[in-house]
């Protein structure tokens, strides 16, 4: 299927940002009708690479060759008018526009005063229908349709555009599996259409089950280009993080530890926790040196369960213990002071202080329980930064760098340390796994699972179950903002486990205990009231 | 090459990478243009008697006292995405409340100008927390909120003075705008002692790093345990506080108030010094240093157009032609665009480096 003339061919491409070589000799092909998956760690160069392409960034030596000429673009828009067209994993579009209005942006139809916008409509919604979407109002306003649905709305924008190069930027992070295979459908649609995809993703199961042909970087180095058929999954993971896949394999399996003796008291514990609209009233306790997961589909409310735990959110019912006393949790300064901290699932929106530095952006919490008044001083603070830098191993370990120039897994580290950094008893960690790259997905389980061994209590949420199952020694199931079921972590425990609990909706699946209130959460609360 | 030059290479490099450098330089040019009309423009000439310092850069320094006072707090409120348009109407809140006090104590006293002091400082401290509850705990958008305020305290100077300009005469009160310590203007020298106490207030304490946090990212800020209610009331009281001393400062030099005059559109210089000085009109990282230099900048400019002659009509026009260049002279845009023809460096200004 592949043509012989490739239609984008970079050869040889280095680009240097002060201090940094970010891409040395780097070769890519795109042939027409295949789709490319471009792999690497987070600091790989991927991103780069997409953005030399574009022409977002200059490169310092190389060649881009499009259609058989050489080219250097000057900036996405002149890209896109050249056919390559990008959409990134944010989203670029405009929620306030209609779906119509977002697909035709820039090719509006024109008629004799002004966009005939009835046109316009009518084109977008062909363009629609070419992907597959002919079910999609284009006069439905952009905010009212699902993240998946909008990846797919810039996609079609992509095609109006008559791009013969499309470049998907971690597409499939915040979409679930449905919503993936829905993309996959129309990414197929348009590879047998002829348009070259290039597709950046982290999870190995997409890549695949999509891509053709796969570049590997690691470290702004080409490391080899390969057909995907040819190449095993050990082979990859090995190519990319160039060490051993054994050290992940090993990676907590020894975190299965014996069900907790009866009579010894939760950390926290919690009944009926609820907040409408959110999530329905839930009990769950966590114990000290205990990994609690909290697993289920996207939009379970796992997330929610997380937030009304720290306070994030204000819960509307339920009784809180922690540490034996019956507390309020109502707001993260709340949250904080009983010791517990709460990582994001959202790290740009939620997380980061993007124009600090990784120094201020490290102390923050810590700096907030102390007050205004009672300034770390420099040494405290330069501690603080040489023993998280360095425990998590961040990269670059530069305190005074502006933490938005840092890629997204070491942006999570970061974070990572500022909750460690306040000492909390309770960590809750959102997703601190998604959309990084395997090595730091492994230093980042690897953490949890020793913070856990040295008696810290953590609630741990991820849309991967089999991370769930690996670092959790108990599993609170989830599904449609209520709980139906907790697991005990046991050696005939998998991933296949939870989803026959979510598939069979908390009815008793095969070899699952499931069972509502812990009686030891219970104990708890009698002593205390 | 010894090691001062090279300190001071290091010095120059990193103040040019400063956006205020254009303020500077912008300055440097307007005194230059008043030079070369007139040779003795920089002259200081040293009063044989009281040991005085006088000439027009001493009054510039005097002029640019109260513009210092509302652009530092302005500052502040901008870094956390807000705006203070009530600054120019605390002033005369502050001198109205100051002068009609005085002029019914009538004893000239120094007891009674400090209470006038006291008492126009608290009103406006009131006033700023009016502004900041508003905007922290009901939520209103502070655009709104201090617009409101900025009406309401214009009416309350009226109010206060029965609508009358009142005078007052109290020989300690006028030697604040009028006096001089070792040469210089004492209005000058309190600025400056205040704006170093602000300075080490947010510098020193971790008020600024808030500040900055709650300005870049509120979510995240909120999320880290940060109380944004508790910093969001005490930039918009600073500000209004600062601006109660400004318009102590702008009534005192004339010992009069001016209940339509005093302060009107101020907030406008002050939003422009901060502008100037480098801060982001969306919040975030802030400079009080650029806010100063932004001050004076100002108070050259004002002097300026007096000293060129430029017809009162066509003043406003020419202030903001100069403060546009400066403004395109700060934008990222431009300066790539310069910096591009310079040198065709392929250096990109963001450097993220990311996969």
């Amino acid at each position: 299927m592949a043509a012989t003339e490739p239609i984008v061919e970079m050869t040889d491409i280095s680009i240097e940002f002060p201090g940094v070589k970010a891409l040395q000799n780097v070769q890519l092909r795109l042939y027409p009708g295949e789709v490319h998956t471009l792999m690497g760690e987070n600091g790989a160069g991927k991103s780069t690479l997409i953005k030399a392409l574009t022409g977002v960034y200059k490169i310092d030596s190389g060649s881009i060759r499009v259609s058989g000429g050489p080219r250097q673009f000057s900036g996405t828009a002149d890209a896109q008018s050249a056919g390559i067209s990008t959409v990134y994993q944010e989203v670029n579009l405009c929620d306030n526009l209609t779906v119509g209005e977002n697909v035709m942006l820039g090719n509006e139809i024109r008629g004799a005063f002004g966009i005939n916008w009835k046109k316009t409509h009518e084109a977008a919604h062909e363009a629609l229908v070419g992907l597959g979407l002919g079910d999609l109002d284009p006069r439905q306003p952009l905010s009212s349709i699902s993240l998946a649905l909008q990846q797919l709305v810039a996609i079609s924008r992509a095609m109006v555009a008559k791009s013969k190069v499309l470049i998907l930027d971690e597409p499939t992070s915040s979409l679930d599996a449905n919503e993936v295979e829905g993309l996959f459908t129309v990414m197929r649609r348009l590879r047998d259409q002829g348009v070259a995809i290039l597709f950046v993703s982290h999870f190995l199961d997409q890549v695949y089950a999509i891509s053709d042909r796969l570049t590997v970087l690691r470290n702004g180095e080409f490391v080899g280009e390969h057909l995907t058929r040819d190449l095993g999954r050990s082979q990859l993971i090995s190519l990319m993080i160039g060490k051993d896949f054994e050290t992940l394999a090993s990676l907590g399996s020894n975190r299965r530890r014996d069900a907790r003796e009866s009579g010894e008291q939760p950390f926290y514990s919690a009944t009926d926790l609820g907040r409408k609209g959110s999530i329905d009233p839930v009990d769950i306790a966590v114990y000290p040196g205990e990994v609690v997961g909290l697993a289920g589909l996207l939009g379970s409310g796992r997330t929610e369960l997380g937030r009304l735990m720290y306070g994030a959110d204000r819960p509307d019912t339920g009784e809180v213990t922690i540490g034996g006393k019956s507390t309020e949790v109502h707001s993260p300064v709340a949250g904080l002071a009983t010791k517990i901290a709460f990582s994001t699932e959202n790290r740009r929106d939620e997380g980061i202080v993007g124009d600090l530095t990784v120094r201020e952006n490290l102390i923050l919490a810590v700096q907030a329980r102390r007050g205004w008044a009672r300034p770390l001083s420099k040494r405290e603070q330069k501690e603080l930064c040489d023993k998280y830098l360095v425990e998590l191993n961040v990269r670059p370990s530069d305190p005074e760098r502006p933490i938005k120039n840092l890629s997204g897994g070491n942006q999570q580290k970061v974070l990572l340390g500022r909750w460690l950094a306040t000492k909390p008893e309770l960590l809750i960690l959102d997703e601190p796994t998604r959309g990084i790259d395997i090595g730091a997905k492994a230093e980042i389980q690897e953490a949890i699972a020793t913070l856990a061994e040295d008696g810290m209590s953590v609630v741990f949420i991820s849309s991967e179950l089999e991370e769930v199952v690996r670092l959790s020694e108990r599993i609170v199931v989830l599904k449609d903002h209520r709980k139906i079921g907790e697991i005990i972590n046991g050696p005939d425990i998998t991933a296949d486990t939870i989803v026959d609990l979510i598939a069979s909706d908390g009815a008793e699946a095969q070899g699952v205990e499931a069972f509502e209130p812990e009686p030891a959460a219970l104990a708890a609360e009698g002593s205390t009231n | 090459m010894s090691n001062t030059s090279s300190g001071a290479a290091s010095f120059l490099k990193t103040s040019v990478k400063q956006p205020y450098i254009w303020a500077i330089a912008a300055l440097v040019l307007l005194l230059i243009i008043n030079l070369i009309k007139d040779p003795t423009y920089l002259g200081i000439s040293v009063n044989a008697v009281t040991g005085d310092l006088s000439g027009n850069l001493i009054d510039i320094l005097r002029a640019s006292a109260p513009i210092m006072m509302i652009a530092v707090g302005m500052t502040l409120v901008i870094a956390t995405r807000g705006i203070d348009l009530s600054v120019g109407s605390v002033m005369a809140v502050s001198g109205a409340v100051s002068m009609e006090f005085m002029h019914d104590a009538g004893d000239g006293s120094l007891g009674s100008a400090l209470m006038a002091i006291a008492l126009a400082l608290g009103i406006s401290a009131f006033l700023g927390l009016i502004n900041g509850v508003l905007v922290s705990i009901v939520g209103l958008q502070p655009f709104i909120t201090t617009l409101i305020m900025m009406l309401a305290g214009r009416g309350l100077a009226k109010v206060i003075t029965s609508g009358q300009n009142t005078s007052a005469s109290n020989e300690f009160f006028r030697w604040i705008a009028n006096g001089t310590v070792l040469g210089f203007p004492v209005v000058f020298l309190i600025g400056a002692v205040i704006v170093a106490l602000v300075a080490l207030l947010v510098r020193r304490s971790a008020l600024g790093l808030m500040i900055e946090s709650i300005g870049i990212n509120p979510k995240a800020a909120r999320m880290a345990g940060i109380r944004p209610v508790g910093l969001l009331i005490f930039v918009y009281i600073l500000s209004a506080v600062l601006a109660g001393v400004a318009g102590i400062f702008s009534t005192a030099s004339v010992m009069t108030v001016e209940v339509a005059k005093t302060g009107f559109s101020s907030e406008m210089d002050a939003i422009l010094a901060v502008v100037i000085g480098g801060t982001s009109l969306a919040g975030g990282k802030f400079s009080l240093t650029g806010s100063v230099i932004g001050a004076l900048l100002i108070a050259t400019l004002d002097k300026t157009i007096v000293f060129l002659a430029i017809p009162s009509s066509a003043t406003p026009a020419f202030k903001a032609i100069v403060i546009v260049a400066i403004c395109l002279l700060q934008s990222q845009r431009v300066r790539a665009l310069f910096s591009q023809r310079r040198a065709r460096t392929s250096t990109p200004r963001k450097e993220a480096v990311s996969a």
